[in-house]
This record gives structure tokens, C-alpha cells and sequence, in this order.
């Protein structure tokens, strides 16, 4: 039967002509199952591989010689390293709000965005988790920060926002591993009943964990992948929440500021999201995923991202408010410097890229246009890097006292540790798409059941 | 059970069982014997792990420093003042910090050279004794000797004796900074050379013409005590200073009024200073020469003129004549003849021996220290002349630009590791002792000239023992002998002031002065040279802690560069760091351009003691060797140069970028009208003691606390160096300081802006305030930055992990980090370091903790002996190297403590007090003491 719309048209659909079990099953998993890695794929995957090289190099030189190879100096202690942990971290929450609160808000159409955005989740989440090892002078005792009996009775201090780091990105991680990991269950027992080559059938039975598709299984998956997308969810508030502490916790003007805790976490979804169009849009693109990832998907995440972009728009403009209505000396100082200090331009560019650049989405005209939609996404991850920048780095180079103003620049290897972290991510994602399902097709199969024929 | 098979019957047991014993005990000998040998005969009154202090002096250009010396089993380790010796009274200068550096310095020359050829002293020996022969048939006509500045009792009396044996030798002298100006002005004044030594606790008006008596020169350290003791406000009379100078300097900076003028320029001013003192004061248009001329005129016989020794003699007959007129000789300032006091100058004997040397009449030429080559005068034409000479011998620490051209290289001894003797400025003597063996195997200088004369047996300790002896007569010698050790002093060997009321100043009619002299034309650029602040002439260009000791007024590191006015630059159309080529005369000179505050227009100013080539890895390289420009006639300023812009930058290691306090109340000052107006001027609404949430620091047995008066403080930067020697900071380098991570845990910050009604120089040394609030404890992780119970924020190296989170949130910023291996662990600096203090490695913070080392040491001392700690017992090195003593550090629980009767004033105030951070480091206003009425922003104005 056909799906027939009747007042918004096919635009609106969330599957996209007439599938079934099969053939739903057929489209994804022949992706990773029967498709041939293409030369396109090879150089993507040529491309990533190399600056994940380089990603390992400017590590080892990092751990050889130590932090000074990165720019960082005094007063500013802190540079790339810490704007890229915060960065990865925020560009990770998306995919959480869409398995998790999107699923407990009963969002259908979030179906076949959510495997994908997990990945990205769990990908940029590791990128993150790796920053605030290598910005430590000294790495090989990162573990310190772990809270682990040991001998001499030494506990980390608690008080210190960055113990509360570890707490948050590590089961935020372990979450997001097991959300995701549980519903890649049914998909990769589909892969093992479909594979060929006996690796295939080897490798994915193992991760099958003897799935049967039984209705015991089923049940249980049902009730654990709510639990789980429960779990998750208050972390997409908590965990943006503890890191943006660690600049709220400091007393540097510039970071001394209690709105950080919702301002971040709205800039986290505003970068999330833009990151999951970023990945989305060519996805479908190139493996002809048009019909499970329709418009109105791309539309739902652009007018998501809008929400999220006005929200951290409205913080910026909180920001600078608060700061004259303090008539603190150093809090105003620290604002007119990021406006017209020699770093002017960070604010022009971030003011230009988050706060101009996505009121484009309020026409209806643009959001059905994915190339356009793809080019906003990409100058808002722009311009949230160098937010993150500019709350750093900015705040830090001049506080207190004039005598200590000093200035940043970046080396090669602080763009190389970013570019290699971009390259490492996309390394796993690429892989992912390979050898993963880049859709649910277990939660397809739902959701083509549950609304064929009905009209939305 | 029991009735098992036997495995292997009794035969071959047996078998086995003695194999195996005559195996093991058949192969096993008796460990070698290495005998051990107790320490059973130890050095007197060495306790393992107890510093010892031995006295002994420094010194530079012929002038000397009482030093205690610190000896840590056998090592010096590091230099403090001696108490006892009226240059010091306990203090040192930043140049006589980095000595211990110098000393250990593993660039110093350790083979004697011959031609570029490693050579031995017996072959040295043989060529003097042949070279004797013939210079007992001649009367030495061939031998010449050049020296710098020499004020050892020995070494004249060893020349004396040379000159008797080879009268027809000479002695020449040649420092490059030196004070042939002095000489020839008071020669002017009095007919003979004399030096003059001040008193400034006496002096109630002082005018500096150009003299830098707080940095330059020589005594300048108990000069800082002496002028600060008269800088308390609390005593509710202060004494005021006018300056007038070309180059800033830090004496500019403590002026109650400050005036730039080019050096030429300053001749024509103290004329008119000296007409308007002994004439009608009104008569002159500039507000400052009115205000000086009508304060000296108040203060007959508590005043004080004083030129410097880059202006030129007639200048400084005229402060003779101005200090004889105001009745100051004998109350502030008195004249003395030094062994350093030549006849002849500096710029005349080196010439000479140039000239004996082109005439083919020197045949052997001993220099004796030095680096003539490189900063004798450019026209001298010393390099050249020196190929004349057949033999000659380069006695010296380094295998440096002179010895490079030398037949032989000597390395000599450093002060430290010989026997010698020394005076100081006021004439105070004092018997250097050596604090080790000569570690590279130099050679005492007395040895080397005993050489000279034929004696190769005698020791230094020999000769200045025979001398000293000779000198005490039969007056208990030996036990004068020790004293004079033990003490560091030769008592009853202190100036002896001449007597010169016979002697009268010739300067001409007071009313004929104006129209003297040529008036340099004021658009014409002058140049002038200075002695490094912390290089002095290049002698410790190869000493790493002085080349990255900021220099005071311009906060540069490791380079020196074309300092020059805003207005000048501006017309030149140059920025900081854009290179320009000089031209005086027919030489020519590229440097980069940085614009200081205060400096005169038109003129320029060239640190000597840099762009050496042969310094050492250290030293070689940095800067630009301003010593190209400079020639016999005019050594500290010169007009007629030429500036072109060239297409060119260079980057500058400064380790300040931002000098303005941007209306923040971080500097607070005032002048002592305001002070006596309201005591409590300094105080400022946010300083009242806010609530907290945290509970407050439990007060134990001690509660340590610093007090910073910036009244006194005059930012020489003697604390940063001192503090760097005492807990084993490391130097990063030019890079590392380009990109802003040097390591000093003291610094001294340096804003230029108003304050107290003139644009004024301000210092500010910060160390760790030791918050009892500290923002650093909150954040740290692993909990490395603790407090503990007497009030120290502890920095446990052990435990950090380097995040940095300290560093961020210290609002004073005084946190520093070991971003790359800075510290260096070969023997040599294992060797120079306190063992007292860890060496920090890589990725870990450290920071100032009121040198936790001393404070524990001075704990065991007093529990051993059970009692408390009594005040003044515990010393931080920053407040012991203190010129002005201007940091105080004891025990706030005492309440006859000194700190705590400096933080009960009512200048206290807390830095950044209104982050309650509740700092137990907290500073003094400072206030200065313009003339009332004046306002000294018209200093600068008029000409």
C-alpha cells in the first residue's frame, strides 16, 4: 500500500514510498553486507586514515617532549586542547537527545537518525575523552583523577570541577556504549543471518550475543532500551552542565558566570545537531538513503538546530548584559575585550556564524534545500569551535592584572592535534558506516509497520 | 606408600649430590674485597646536610661586594650579602647573584692554549723564565701588562714589586666602563683623582645629574639602604630626589621629579642648576631647576649633587663646586683616593699601550682579565696593534673574542676559587677567601703574576698571606688574620676620607655659565651608551639566569635594542621590533628599535655587552654589540647619528607586554602631603574583609606573612635573581620567554602610568601571595596545591599532574609551569643547585612558597634547641638580597614581629583585595615626595 499524505504533503513523510520487513532490511544491511567499497570510499577512508597518523604522531611528540610543543603559555593555560574536549563533548549530546529524549518523547521520526547520531555520539565522546589526557603535563598519571583506593590512602579533591569531569564523561561513555550497543543487537544478529563471508558470520555472531529474535528477547530489549534511554537522558543536561563548571567554577572574568550551565548545554545540541546534519546529509546522499531519511527529517534537525542556536543566542546577549549590569570592572572589561581586543575578529566570526547564519533556517525555502542546510551546518561547527575558543582563550589572555596580559598562537601541532582528532573521528565513522548499519533496521521495521497507510 | 621404586639408586646419588656441592662450592669465591673508608676525618665544624657561610667579596671593575657565601658540602651554592661590610649591610645586587653561575659556568676555558693548541703551564713557564732573562738585561722594556679596574692590596703591591725588578714595564688599565670622568672632574676640582663616596641618609635633597647611584654605581647597593632609609613616609619627612637623565634608569624611577634631557644636554642644565642655587632662583624658566635650585638652597649641609660617571668631568666640578657652595662635603659627601683611583685614564693608558704596540716596542703583553677586543674603543685600533706583540697571554675565565687573538690563553681562577684581596667603594677591604678548589684548573691571578717575576712557587694563599701579615705587623696577626676571614671585613681599613678643604672648585663665574659650551643642536639624535643592567660591559653574557634577569626599565630578556623615545619613533615612522641601522660617523650599526617611557627625545641609548661572538653557548649571539660604535672620544654619548628604517624585524624577548594599570587599583600611591593628610589613603572600599563561605585557616605554632613596601622597593630585580639561585629555577630561553613561560617566582612588574600627579615608573614584585583562600587549592584535581597549617600554599611536585587549573584561576598569575624539560640534570647544575630544594621536571607546576626550606630549617633549629622561633631567624631570599630591605617576612603570631609592624600600617593594602582571597603577602603605597605646589607633570615641559 502507498503511503498517502493528506495535508502535508510527501515532504512530510517519515519512510518514503512502500517498504517491507524486507525490504527495508534488504536496503540497509545490503550497505555493509553486499555493497563494494567504492574508490570514493577508499579515498575518504585513504584521507581519514592519514590524519589519524598524524593524529598518533603529534601524540607521541606530545608525550616525548612534553605540553610546550602546543602554544600554550601564561596566562593562557589553556587553548586548543580544552576547546576541543569541550567541543567533542558538545557535539555528542545530540545524538543522545535524539536515541534518548527524542525516543521518550515518543518522536518517531527519529528513528532513522538515531543510529547514526549515537555513533557520532560515542565517537566524539572518545575524541573528548582523549583531550584532557594529552593537556596534562604530565599523562601517564591521568589515572590520579580516577578515585581508586590506594596505598598511601590519596583521594582526588572533590571540589575540583574537573574530578567531576571524570565522573561525568566516563558514564556518559559507558551509557552511551551500552544504549547504543544495545540497540545494534537485533541489527547485528540480522547481519550474522545474512553474511556470506564467514568472518562476517563469525565477527557478528559474537557481537550478537546469541540473539534470536525471540519474544522473551524482544520484551527484554524493549523494557532495557527504555531504561537505558531514561538513563541517558538527564546526561544530556548533566554532563555539559559539569564541563561548562569548569570554567564557571574559575573565577576568571569571562568565565565566572552562572548561566553557563544552560548556555552550554543549549550550545552543546546547537553544535550536536549540526554535526548530525553534517554527517546526515551525505549519508543519505551517497548511499541513496532518501527515503528513510527524508526532508522532513532534515527539516525536524534544521528547525532543531534553530531552537538551540536562539537559546544560545539569547545566552550571548545574557552574557553581555549581566556583565555591564555588574559594573564589575574586570567582568566589562572582559566583554569589550572580546568585542574589540585583538581577538575581535573570533567574536565576529562566532557572532556571524551562530547567530546570523542559522536565522536562515526560518524559511521554509532552505530547509528543503540539503546542500544549503549542509553549508549552515558546517559554518555552526565552525563557529562553536571558536565560541569555545573565544570563552577560553579570550577570557584568559587578559584578567586581573595588566602586567600578566599575554597573547596565544597557535602552533602546528595544536592544528595538528585538531585536524587529527577530525580525522580520527571521521576515521571511526567511516568505518562505522562500513561495517555497522547506519540505520536501525529493527526500529524501521516498527516504524514502517506502525504508520503505513496511516496518514501523518 | 612408603615402598616407592628408589628414582635413582644410592651410587648415583652420591654421584650427583658431590657434583653438584663441588659445583656450587667449587665456583663460588669470596666477594672481591672492596675496603670502605669512614668519613672519620671530616672538615671542622661540617655537619652533613648544614650549609656553611664563609665571607668573602665580589667584585666589578675594580670595586668590591662583602659577600656570605653559601657551602653546601663543599659547593658554593649561593651568594648572600655579608652584614658586616658596609657595601652590603647584608644585601647583594642582581649582577652579584648570577656569580654563582659564572663560577660553575661549564663554558669556562680549562686548558692553558698555545696558538689554538691545548699547552701546559711548565712551557708557559719556560718562555717567561727565558723572556725574564732578557728583561733583567733591559729592565723589561718589551713587558707590558693590561688590567682592568684592580683594587687588591696584593696584586699593587706584587706590581710594585714587578716594576722594582723591570722598571722600564708598564701597567695599563682599561675597563670599559669606567669612571675617568670622575677622576678628571675632581683632578678639575681638587687637583688630584679622587672618587667620591655619599652619604644619602644624611641627604634631605638629592639632584641626580644623570647618576645612577641606585643601579650603576659602585656602593649602589648601600646606597639603595641609604636613600630608602629616608623614603618613610611614616616618619612624616621624606627626602626628595630630582633626576635628569637620557636612558631611564631605576634612580629616574624612585625621582620625585624626573626630567629626560639628552646626556649632551645636561651640562648646559647644571649650569644653570648651579646659577639659579647661588643666585636668584627664579631667574630660571624650567620648573624643575626652580623647584631643585630652591630646595638645595633650604638644605645647606643635608643636600647632595651628584653627576654621573657618563657626563663629562666638567659636569661633575660643577656638583663639587654646588656641594662645596651648599656645605655638603663632609656631611654627605666625601672624597677618597682607591686603589682603583688612577692617575692616568682609562681611555689615555689604553692608548698608549696601543701606541707602544704599533712602535713594535711591546714584546710580551699579560691581560689580565678582560676582553679588550671586544669592548675596548672601536678607533683604538687595539685588534690590530695586538699582532705586534710577540707574546701574547690572555689570563681569563672564558676562551673568549681577546684570547681567540692571543698567543696564549691562561684560565684563571674565579674569585671564588682563589686567595686574593678586594676593595670596596669606601674603601673597606676585605680578604678574599675561596670557597673551592679551582674547578676547571684556573689559576690564581696572584700566581700568574708571581709568574711574571720569576716566583713560580709561591701560592696565592702564600702571597696574600705574606702581604696581610706584613701589614699587621706584630699586632696579634694571626688572630687578626682570622677575624678579618670570619668577618669579611679588614677593620680599621674604611675610608679614609681626605681632607680636601684646601681645595677649590674652579668653574668660572656662576653668571658667565649660560652661554657655555656648545649647545647641541636639539634635532640632531644623540646616542648613548650604558652598562647593561645585567650584563654590565658583556662579562656575564654566558651567565643564563642574568641574560633572562628582565631588565628593569624595559622588561627585556636576552637581547638589547635601539631604545628611544615615543616621539622619536613616531617621527622615524618605527614600531617596537622594527630594525633600524645607526650610523655615527663613518660606522654603522643595525638594531632593533624599542621605545621606552621617560627616554629623551632625539637621543638614543645602546646597552653595552651584547652581540658577543665568542661568549659561549650561551651568551653568543643575542643583541647587538653596541661597543661598534663606540670610540675613544666619545664613549657615552655621541652626536650626529643617522637612523634609517630598514625593511627588517626582530623579535624581542620581553617578558611584559602591557605596562598600564587600566584604572585598577593595583599600584596605589600617593604623595606624602596626601599621607599626612589622611594616613589611610591607600585604602579602598573593597578592601574591607568581606564574609566568606570558607572557614577560616586555623592559626598553628607560626603564621607567616610578607609585607612588600613599595615606597622602598626600586625594582633592580635583585629578588627575581635571588630567588632563582636559592630554589633552582631554571632558565627556559629567548624562545620560551617570546612565547611567555619564563620561570621566575618572584617578579617584578613594571607599569608606566599616572600616579600621585606625574606619569611615574611603578614596580611592583610579586610573588606567591599565599591566599588563605587560595583560588588554586579549589581546582586542583589531585590535590597538589594544599595549604598547610602555618599559612604556605604547598605546591606538592609529587602528586601534580599538570592540568593547569591553578594557573587559571590564580588571579595574580604567579603560578608557573614546567611546559617543557627546562631544568637540567647534567652534574654541573646538580653540582650549583640548593640541595634543599627538589628540581621540578617536566609538566609539573611550581611557585614561590616563602622558601618553605628555610622555614623548615629554622623549625629544626628551634626545636632542637626547644625553643620558638625568634624574629628575623627565618630569612626568604628575596628579602635578603633586598637593597632597601623593602620585603619583610616573619611570624604574624609575634606581635613584636617586624612584619607584623609593617602590615599594621596604615599604607597596608591587599592586592586584588576584593576577590577575598585573603592574601598573607600584602603591600605598602607608595608614596613619593614632589615639591608642594608643584605639579611634577610640568617637569618634562619647558626646556
Amino acid at each position: 500500500m502507498n503511503s498517502t499524505v493528506a495535508s502535508e504533503g510527501p515532504s512530510q513523510a517519515t519512510v518514503k514510498g512502500s517498504y517491507t520487513y524486507g525490504s527495508i532490511t534488504d536496503k540497509i544491511a545490503d550497505i555493509v553486507l553486499e555493497r563494494r567499497t567504492t574508490p570514493g570510499f577508499a579515498i575518504a577512508l585513504a584521507i581519514a586514515g592519514a590524519f589519524t597518523v598524524l593524529f598518533i604522531v603529534a601524540i607521541a611528540y606530545l608525550f616525548a617532549t612534553g605540553v610546550g610543543i602546543w602554544g600554550v603559555n601564561e596566562p593562557v593555560a589553556w587553548a586548543f586542547a580544552l576547546t576541543n574536549f569541550v567541543w567533542w563533548v558538545g557535539i555528542g549530546h545530540a545524538g543522545t537527545f535524539i536515541s534518548a529524549i527524542l525516543l521518550l518523547l515518543r518522536q518517531k521520526w527519529r528513528t532513522s537518525i538515531n543510529r547514526f547520531a549515537e555513533a557520532m555520539t560515542i565517537f566524539a565522546v572518545a575524541m573528548a575523552g582523549l583531550m584532557p589526557i594529552l593537556h596534562l603535563g604530565r599523562p601517564w598519571f591521568f589515572y590520579w583523577l580516577i578515585p581508586y583506593p590506594d596505598v598511601m590512602n590519596v583521594w582526588p579533591q572533590w571540589r575540583s570541577p574537573l574530578v567531576w569531569d571524570i565522573f561525568a564523561i566516563s558514564t556518559y561513555i559507558i551509557v552511551s556504549i551500552l544504549f547504543w550497543y544495545m540497540g545494534l543487537l537485533p541489527d547485528v544478529a540480522t547481519l550474522r543471518d545474512r553474511a556470506h563471508k564467514r568472518w562476517q558470520q563469525v565477527v557478528y555472531g559474537l557481537l550478537a550475543l546469541g540473539w534470536r529474535g525471540d519474544a522473551r528477547h524482544w520484551q527484554r530489549f524493549d523494557t532495557t532500551y527504555l531504561l537505558l534511554a531514561g538513563l541517558a537522558t538527564p546526561l544530556v543536561i548533566s554532563v555539559h552542565s559539569v564541563v561548562s563548571l569548569d570554567f564557571s567554577i574559575g573565577n576568571v572574568p569571562g568565565w565566572h558566570s552562572t548561566i553557563f550551565p544552560p548556555y552550554f548545554v543549549a550550545g552543546a545540541l546547537f553544535s550536536g545537531f549540526a554535526m548530525a546534519l553534517t554527517l546526515g546529509i551525505p549519508l543519505r546522499a551517497l548511499f541513496k538513503l532518501h527515503d528513510f531519511i527524508t526532508d522532513r527529517h532534515l527539516a525536524n534537525m534544521a528547525k532543531l538546530l534553530l531552537a538551540c542556536g536562539l537559546i544560545v543566542d539569547y545566552s550571548y546577549a545574557v552574557e553581555t548584559y549581566t556583565a555591564f549590569y555588574s559594573a564589575d570592572r574586570y567582568e566589562t572589561y572582559a566583554i569589550m575585550n572580546r568585542m574589540t581586543g585583538p581577538y575581535a575578529w573570533v567574536y565576529a566570526t562566532v557572532m556571524f556564524c551562530n547567530v546570523v547564519t542559522p536565522q536562515l533556517i526560518w524559511f521554509k525555502r532552505i530547509r528543503a534545500m540539503p546542500v544549503v542546510l549542509f553549508a549552515i551546518a558546517a559554518i555552526v561547527n565552525v563557529g562553536m569551535w571558536l565560541e569555545r575558543f573565544m570563552i577560553i582563550v579570550v577570557s584568559l589572555h587578559r584578567d586581573f592584572l595588566p602586567a600578566n596580559w599575554g597573547f596565544f598562537t597557535p602552533t602546528f601541532w595544536d592544528l595538528a592535534t585538531l585536524a587529527g582528532s577530525l580525522g580520527t573521528f571521521a576515521l571511526l565513522f567511516l568505518l562505522f558506516v562500513r561495517f555497522l548499519p547506519a540505520i536501525s533496521m529493527s526500529e524501521m521495521r516498527k516504524l514502517n509497520e506502525e504508520t503505513r497507510g496511516v496518514d501523518r | 606408600m612408603l615402598d616407592l621404586p628408589p628414582i635413582v639408586d644410592r651410587r648415583s646419588f652420591m654421584k650427583l649430590m658431590s657434583a653438584s656441592i663441588a659445583l656450587a662450592g667449587g665456583a663460588c669465591t669470596r666477594a672481591p674485597l672492596e675496603p670502605i673508608v669512614p668519613y672519620a676525618r671530616q672538615p671542622e665544624g661540617m655537619v652533613q646536610g648544614e650549609p656553611l657561610f664563609f665571607a668573602t667579596a665580589l667584585t666589578r671593575g675594580g670595586y668590591a661586594h662583602g659577600v656570605l657565601v653559601e657551602s653546601n658540602m663543599g659547593r658554593p651554592t649561593k651568594i648572600e650579602g655579608n652584614p658586616a661590610h658596609p657595601a652590603s649591610l647584608g644585601s647583594t645586587g642582581p649582577l652579584e647573584q648570577g656569580r654563582i653561575l659564572e663560577l660553575w659556568d661549564p663554558d669556562r676555558s680549562r686548558v692553558i692554549q698555545h696558538l689554538g693548541q691545548i699547552d701546559s703551564w711548565e712551557n708557559l713557564a719556560s718562555l717567561i723564565r727565558s723572556r725574564g732573562q732578557r728583561w733583567q738585561a733591559d729592565g723589561g722594556e718589551g713587558l707590558r701588562i693590561l688590567a682592568g679596574g684592580v683594587s687588591s692590596p696584593t696584586l699593587l703591591a706584587q706590581w710594585r714589586l714587578l716594576l722594582e725588578k723591570y722598571p722600564r714595564a708598564r701597567i695599563h688599565h682599561y675597563e670599559p666602563v669606567n669612571r675617568d670622568n670622575v677622576y678628571a672632574g675632581a683632578r678639575a676640582s681638587f687637583g688630584r683623582p679622587l672618587e667620591p663616596v655619599y652619604h644619602f641618609d644624611r641627604a634631605r635633597v638629592i639632584v641626580s645629574l644623570e647618576a645612577d647611584f641606585l643601579g650603576g654605581l659602585p656602593g649602589h647597593v648601600r646606597y639603595a639602604r641609604d636613600f630608602s632609609r629616608g623614603r618613610r613616609p611614616e616618619a612624616r619627612s621624606m627626602n626628595r630626589l630630582y633626576v635628569v637623565e637620557c636612558m631611564p634608569s631605576i634612580t629616574g624611577a624612585a625621582a620625585d621629579h624626573r626630567l629626560a634631557r639628552r646626556s649632551s644636554e645636561i651640562h648646559s642644565l647644571a649650569l644653570r642648576l648651579a646659577a639659579a642655587t647661588t643666585g636668584p632662583v627664579s631667574a630660571d624658566a624650567l620648573p624643575w631647576v626652580r623647584s631643585a635650585a630652591a630646595d638645595l638652597q633650604q638644605h645647606h649641609g643635608a643636600s647632595l649633587v651628584l653627576a654621573g660617571d657618563e657626563q663629562p668631568p666638567e659636569v661633575h666640578a660643577l656638583a663639587h663646586h654646588l656641594n662645596e657652595v651648599l656645605g655638603n662635603r663632609g656631611a654627605t659627601v666625601d672624597f677618597i683616593a682607591l686603589p682603583v683611583t688612577t692617575a692616568q685614564s682609562n681611555r689615555d693608558s689604553l692608548a698608549q699601550l696601543v701606541e707602544d704596540m704599533r712602535h713594535g716596542r711591546v714584546d710580551t703583553l699579560l691581560i689580565l682579565g678582560g676582553n679588550p677586543l671586544y669592548d675596548s674603543p672601536v678607533d683604538a685600533g687595539f685588534a690590530e696593534a695586538l699582532r705586534s706583540a710577540s707574546v701574547s697571554i690572555h689570563f681569563g675565565l672564558h676562551h673568549n673574542e681577546t684570547s681567540r687573538h692571543c698567543t696564549w690563553h691562561v684560565p684563571a681562577a674565579h674569585e671564588l676559587e682563589t686567595w686574593s684581596d678586594a676593595t670596596a667603594y669606601d674603601g673597606t677591604v676585605t680578604i678574599q677567601q675561596p670557597l673551592i678548589a679551582p674547578l676547571y684548573g684556573g689559576r690564581p691571578v696572584h700566581e700568574m703574576l708571581a709568574a711574571l717575576t720569576g716566583d713560580f712557587d709561591s701560592t696565592a694563599h702564600s702571597l696574600v698571606r705574606n702581604y696581610w701579615m706584613g701589614v699587621f705587623g706584630n699586632q696579634q696577626p694571626e688572630e687578626r688574620w682570622a677575624n678579618c676571614l670570619r668577618s669579611g671585613v679588614v677593620s680599621e681599613s674604611t675610608a679614609r676620607y681626605e681632607n680636601t678643604q684646601a681645595a677649590k672648585a674652579v668653574v668660572g663665574d656662576a653668571g658667565a655659565t649660560a652661554a657655555v659650551g656648545t649647545v647641541p643642536d636639539p634635532k640632531e639624535i644623540e646616542l648613548a651608551f650604558r652598562p647593561d643592567p645585567t650584563l654590565w660591559d658583556g662579562r656575564y653574557a654566558n651567565v643564563a639566569w642574568l641574560q633572562e634577569l628582565p631588565k628593569p626599565m624595559t622588561q627585556l630578556t636576552w637581547d638589547n635594542a635601539a631604545f628611544m623615545s615615543d616621539a622619536l619613533a613616531q617621527q622615524l615612522q618605527v614600531t617596537n621590533e622594527d630594525v633600524v641601522e645607526l650610523e655615527v660617523g663613518n660606522r654603522t650599526l643595525r638594531a632593533p628599535v624599542w621605545v621606552v617611557p621617560h627616554h629623551a627625545e632625539h637621543a638614543l641609548t645602546l646597552y653595552l655587552g651584547s652581540g658577543r661572538t665568542a661568549a659561549g653557548p650561551v651568551g653568543t649571539g643575542h643583541g647587538v654589540n653596541a661597543f661598534a660604535l663606540r670610540t675613544q672620544n666619545a664613549p657615552w654619548f655621541a652626536g650626529g647619528v643617522k637612523v634609517r628604517k630598514l625593511n627588517e624585524r626582530y623579535r624581542l624577548a620581553t617578558v611584559q607586554s602591557h605596562h598600564r594599570l587600566e584604572g585598577r587599583p593595583i599600584i596605589r600611591a600617593g604623595t606624602l602631603a596626601d599621607y599626612l593628610h589622611d594616613p589611610q589613603f591607600a585604602r579602598q572600599e573593597s578592601d574591607r574583609r568581606a564574609a566568606s563561605l570558607y572557614p577560616d585557616v586555623p592559626r598553628a605554632e607560626y603564621a607567616w606573612g610578607m609585607s612588600i613596601d613599595l615606597a622602598s622597593c626600586i625594582g633592580c630585580g635583585a629578588c627575581t635573581i635571588a630567588c632563582q639561585a636559592e630554589n633552582n629555577i631554571p632558565t627556559v630561553g629567548k624562545s620560551e620567554v617570546i612565547a611567555g613561560r619564563e620561570l621566575h617566582w618572584i617578579r617584578v612588574d613594571r607599569y608606566e602610568d599616572a600616579a600621585a600627579g606625574a606619569q611615574r615608573t611603578l614596580f611592583q614584585p610579586v610573588p606567591c601571595m599565599q591566599c588563605e583562600h587560595a583560588p588554586c587549592e579549589l581546582v586542583c584535581p589531585v590535590e597538589a596545591s594544599v595549604h598547610d597549617a602555618e599559612g604556605i600554599n604547598v605546591q606538592v611536585y609529587n602528586r601534580c599532574v599538570g592540568t593547569r587549573f591553578c594557573s587559571n584561576n590564580c588571579p595574580y598569575k604567579v603560578r608557573r609551569f614546567n611546559f617543557l624539560s627546562y631544568s637540567k640534570e647534567d652534574a654541573q647544575s646538580a653540582a650549583l643547585h640548593n640541595p634543599e630544594v627538589t628540581v621540578r621536571m617536566r609538566g609539573v607546576m611550581e611557585k614561590c612558597n616563602y622558601c618553605l626550606q628555610r622555614v623548615v630549617r629554622g623549625r629544626i633549629s628551634a626545636d632542637r634547641d626547644d625553643r620558638a622561633l625568634r624574629d628575623g631567624e627565618v630569612v626568604t631570599a628575596c628579602q635578603a638580597v633586598c637593597p632597601t630591605q623593602a620585603i619583610v617576612f616573619g611570624d604574624l603570631n609575634d606581635p613584636h614581629s617586624e612584619v607584623r609592624a609593617a602590615k599594621g600600617s596604615s599604607r597596608t593594602y591587599t592586592l586584588l583585595g576584593e576577590l577575598n582571597t585573603r592574601p598573607r603577602t600584602t603591600y605598602l603605597a607608595r608614596v613619593v615626595n614632589p615639591a608642594t605646589g608643584r605639579d611634577p607633570s610640568e617637569d618634562g615641559g619647558e626646556r
